[in-house]
């Protein structure tokens, strides 16, 4: 069995690395789930995201930082946040191609339809990419920080 | 509304707590039981979206402040409570399910008006945007410059975070502390 003696860099006990191994994977489609659905039921981009964050912090808590950044590379999280925050103001300035800010110029669709709604699908993905990453982000930072001063 | 003043009482002394007590772990448990307190508001409200938000934002803020001060300074004590601490979850999770369980019961019916400016979302909603969930279409739609202006606020939260905790900051600081 696997020692916890050094728990931060190579993570939690066994049985919590087993369970997580089966749980991430669900939490992070229900996330996913949720963001896309934002329109349909209640949750949407905020939620959603935060759930997607809590996914990426179960994968660090229980393997080690050095696992997961090997799963999820810094570079990537700072593209994707910034692709989502521009995603939803990118929506907002298109409607100007119609006439005024966030016009929604998208075919509509039917309702109860998984794409209806116009743009509203689009804003909930940029919205979920950027909080989820965004409080990855910053979980990733304070988890940083705490190892840089020892020596 | 008797539940809600009681709830709002139990959200100020917890925050009190927080910012009175010295130990810096329980502050961190004083703020969350106050963060608790607010999604049964949202509940007593009829307000479950909120209250999803709530709860699970919550629930990340009580991770990440609790992961940021665990090292730092703190008697820890796991063992010898096991009775308090089995009683005050379930505590809770009966004041959940309860709560919860009245805010879905009280809910009304879907497309029942209860104000005017609800009235004109409810009617609109379906018609023009065709989006099932009216908060969404609300938030996304007509009124996404609020929208925009939230997620500006959370940019700004992870620039202003990363600019305190940069590496390069913190190394200028241990020097200057050498030098001292």
């Amino acid at each position: 069995m696997r020692t916890t003696n050094n728990h931060q860099e190579h993570g939690m006990s066994l049985v919590v690395q087993t369970v997580s191994r089966i749980t991430v994977g669900l939490i992070l489609l229900y996330g996913i789930h949720i963001v896309l659905h934002g329109h349909l039921a209640p949750g949407g981009g905020f939620a959603g995201g935060v759930i997607i964050a809590l996914s990426f912090i179960q994968l660090v808590l229980a393997f080690g930082k050095d696992e997961a950044l090997r799963k999820i590379p810094k570079p990537f999280i700072s593209v994707l946040e910034s692709i989502g925050a521009t995603l939803f103001l990118g929506i907002a300035i298109l409607g100007f191609l119609g006439g005024y800010f966030f016009l929604d110029w998208m075919n509509k669709g039917k309702p109860f339809d998984l794409f209806s709604g116009g743009t509203m699908i689009i804003s909930n993905i940029g919205i979920g990419l950027k909080v989820s990453l965004g409080l990855f982000g910053i979980f990733l930072v304070l988890i940083l920080l705490k190892f840089t001063p020892k020596k | 509304m008797l539940e809600l003043n009681l709830i709002l009482v139990f959200i100020i002394i917890g925050a009190i707590i927080a910012i009175q007590v010295k130990d810096l772990l329980s502050a961190v448990a004083a703020l969350g039981a106050s963060g608790l307190g607010l999604c049964i508001a949202f509940l007593t409200l009829k307000a479950p979206d909120l209250a999803i938000t709530q709860i699970v934002v919550e629930t990340l803020c009580l991770i990440i402040l609790i992961k940021a001060t665990i090292r730092k300074d703190l008697p820890f004590s796991t063992s010898g409570r096991w009775f308090f601490n089995t009683l005050v979850t379930f505590v809770f999770l009966a004041v959940f399910l309860y709560f919860g369980y009245k805010a879905l019961k009280t809910l009304p019916p879907l497309g029942k008006p209860l104000m005017k400016i609800s009235q004109f979302y409810m009617a609109e909603a379906l018609k023009e945007v065709k989006a099932t969930n009216v908060v969404s279409a609300i938030t996304l739609n007509f009124r996404a410059y609020d929208t925009l202006g939230e997620a500006t606020v959370l940019f700004t939260a992870v620039i202003g975070v990363i600019a305190i905790m940069r590496k390069k900051g913190r190394k200028k600081i241990e020097e200057a502390d050498e030098n001292d």
